[in-house]
């Protein structure tokens, strides 16, 4: 059993008279522990596809199971645990809450879970990426790629089986780029976590072990990448 | 999501943007401390009548003649009219065993003219048990006597306010005025029984029906407008009540209706307590509408606040927060801030009543009288109106679709 089992499943959306076939039947199975790009020209359908695998919207039609169950049954509150239990969402535009520190944004993730001691484990997640001397920031005092490490750390800090990235870094510079892809990689081959990135840039696509290309909400292939890159971040630089 | 950190977030919310939620409050803030100090008002002016006629004493009754008779300013002479000799006979130990003391009471009014002053007061024709049987007492001179009244005397004691306007400090005893340009000397001056009652003359009743009056009835009996009734205790009014019914009834050959009316001092707070209860009405009416008013402030900042936040909502269902998380969170908000308003409102208004009572406002001494039952009333209806206006934006809130909420900006 795969972590994730796609069954042609479609996303239709209704513009006035005329639907738009977001997803147009796609099947697809990833394995606990992968790292796969999904790629595809704009409009393609790859958010809609992350979406539905983050448990933020489901399928119009067709079958969505992790880890075997059935998601296309849950309820609004089964949906929302398992956001926060199972999965961890990093954003293009970061999506952290401007009028909160770093600390706190990262604490966000763990108020709507149950109860446990929530300050060391909020420190711990944001020093795992290395910003441990940002905590007090508000996200207007960060930069680009800090901002970022600071949505992967609130992703991370529930410690998700199923890390989803929709252009994670598509709002950052060549430099801060590899820095957090050397971020996932390392959560993906250390900790053996499920990485799954949307991506327009080939480069980063090349850091994965698998690359999915999606056209007009259909799969259109489907290639392993045999010797992924490794991201090494420049010395003595820090986004 | 734990209680704590609903309130944490709750408060933050309301803590960023401060200029809006004390505008948010105001509305609030006017209303409860418009409610605190109104019904601090009303209460005050309840303590002061009740005080009032608590003094004249429990045991008093008063007998009138219903209008069916001349009117009350003299002339008449109906055989309906109470007489002096009415009052007599309620003294009767056997028809009238409940009754303590009577004291008839002429009332008209005139020109009051001393040396170098004058003014117009309301001058009463009394007895001497006049004095005893309503409480009134003297702070100079004497009082009118048994004398006075069978000589029909022409002598006068005066309200302590009007010895003050027609005499200022001076001592007007042994003073000559004129009432209605007859002569009368002043033998006494009363202590004060407060506003209304200190404007006044007292004269003999036989020298009012002789000189002041035509208050004769065709048998030359004299015609009285009330007659004080004493009890024997505060426990046989109803008797005395009954009592005087019936020999008035004897007396003045009634066949179907009474032309005579009783009342006591409990049925005259009865009747006030009635008043003050529709004045309470009124003023919660009010209050209410105020309320009202600052609720739909909350609730229109409410929904801004949701339409602002959209965003966030999305971020925060991204994270896990189910609907009664949202739901909880913007209602706390909004409790909050009615909760904030109405304590504030509390505070203030105690102030205000802590301030103007025993002011002289307007030639009135006010008193005021803060009340814990009408603070906790005020503060548990801020909060039911909190969350009346609060769950529907919060509703909202919570049924945002988490992917929408998260493109909107
Ligand atoms: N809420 C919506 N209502 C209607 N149509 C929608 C909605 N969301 C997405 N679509 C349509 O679905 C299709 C796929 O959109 P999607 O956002 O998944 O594309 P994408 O591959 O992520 O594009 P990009 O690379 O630009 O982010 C598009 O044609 C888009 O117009
Ligand atoms: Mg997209």
């Amino acid at each position: 059993m795969s972590l994730i089992e796609l069954e042609n499943v479609k996303k239709v959306y209704r513009v006035g008279e005329i639907e738009v076939f977001a997803l147009n039947g796609v099947t697809l199975n990833i394995d606990q522990g992968e790292m796969v790009a999904i790629m595809g020209p704009s409009g393609s359908g790859k958010s809609t596809l992350m979406n539905i695998l983050g448990c933020l919207d489901v399928p119009t039609s067709g079958s969505y199971r992790i880890e075997g169950d059935e998601v296309g049954t849950w309820g609004d509150n089964r949906l929302a645990k398992t956001r926060n239990e199972r999965i961890g969402f990093v954003f293009q535009t970061y999506n952290l809450l401007p009028r909160l520190t770093a600390l706190d944004n990262v604490e966000l993730a763990l108020l709507y879970g149950r109860r446990g001691s929530t300050k060391p484990q909020a420190r711990a997640a944001l020093a795992a990426v290395g910003l441990s001397d940002r905590e007090g920031h508000k996200p207007a005092e960060l930069s680009g790629g800090q901002q970022q490490r600071v949505g992967i750390a609130r992703a991370l800090v529930k410690d998700p089986v199923l890390l989803l990235a929709d252009e994670p870094t598509g709002n950052l510079d060549s430099h801060s780029s590899i820095e957090i892809m050397a971020m996932l990689q390392r959560l993906n081959r250390e900790q053996g976590r499920t990485v799954i990135i949307v991506t327009h840039e080939p480069d980063i696509a090349e850091h994965t072990q698998r690359a999915i290309t999606i056209k007009d909400g259909l799969v259109v292939s489907d290639v392993r990448i045999e010797n992924p890159r490794i991201a090494v971040p420049s010395e003595g630089v820090s986004a | 999501m734990s209680i704590l950190a609903l309130l944490r977030t709750a408060w933050f919310s309301i803590g960023s943007n401060k200029l809006r939620t004390g505008l948010t409050l105001l509305g609030m803030i006017i209303g409860v401390a418009a409610v605190i100090s109104l019904m601090a008002i009303g209460r005050g002016s309840q303590n002061t009548i009740t005080e009032r006629i608590e003094s004249l004493g429990s045991d008093l009754l008063f007998v009138r003649p219903t209008s069916t008779g001349g009117s009350i300013f003299g002339g008449g002479g109906d055989s309906d009219d109470l007489t002096i000799d009415d009052a007599v006979a309620l003294l009767d130990p056997v028809f009238a065993p409940s009754v303590a003391a009577v004291a008839p009471e002429i009332q008209t009014n005139g020109q009051i003219v001393a040396a170098d002053a004058d003014t117009f007061a309301s001058i009463l024709g009394v007895t001497s048990d006049y004095f005893p049987v309503r409480n009134f007492t003297i702070d100079l001179g004497q009082a009118i006597t048994p004398a006075h009244v069978l000589n029909g005397s022409r002598v006068a004691v005066l309200g302590s306010q009007i010895s003050e306007t027609l005499y200022g400090s001076r001592d007007p005893v042994g003073q000559t005025i004129r009432i209605n340009q007859k002569v009368f000397t002043v033998i006494g001056v009363m202590d004060s029984k407060g506003a209304g009652e200190d404007n006044r003359v007292l004269v003999p009743i036989t020298t009012a029906a002789n000189r002041l009056t035509s208050n004769r009835t065709a048998d030359g009996s004299i015609n009285v407008q009330t007659i004080n009734v004493k009890a024997t205790s505060g426990g046989t009014v109803d008797a005395a009540e009954a009592e005087i019914t019936t020999l008035l009834r004897l007396r003045h050959e009634v066949t179907d209706e009474d032309d005579f009316l009783i009342t006591n001092q409990q049925e005259t707070l009865d009747t006030l307590n009635e008043t003050n209860e529709t004045f309470a009405l009124f003023l919660g009416a009010i209050a209410g509408i105020s309320l009202l008013v600052g609720g739909i402030g909350i609730m229109n900042i409410m929904l801004v606040s949701v339409t602002e936040r959209t965003r966030e909502i999305g971020i925060r269902k991204a994270l896990g927060a189910k609907r009664v998380d949202i739901l909880y969170q913007f209602v706390l908000e909004a409790l909050l801030l009615s909760i904030a308003g109405g304590g504030l409102g509390v505070a203030i208004g105690a102030v205000l009543v802590r301030l103007s009572n025993g002011r002289n406002i307007a030639g009135q001494d006010v008193e005021t009288v803060f009340s814990t039952d009408i603070a906790l009333l005020a503060l548990g209806v801020s909060a039911v109106i909190g969350l009346f206006f609060g769950i529907y934006p919060a509703a909202r809130a919570s049924r945002l679709h988490p992917i929408e909420a998260l493109r909107h900006d």
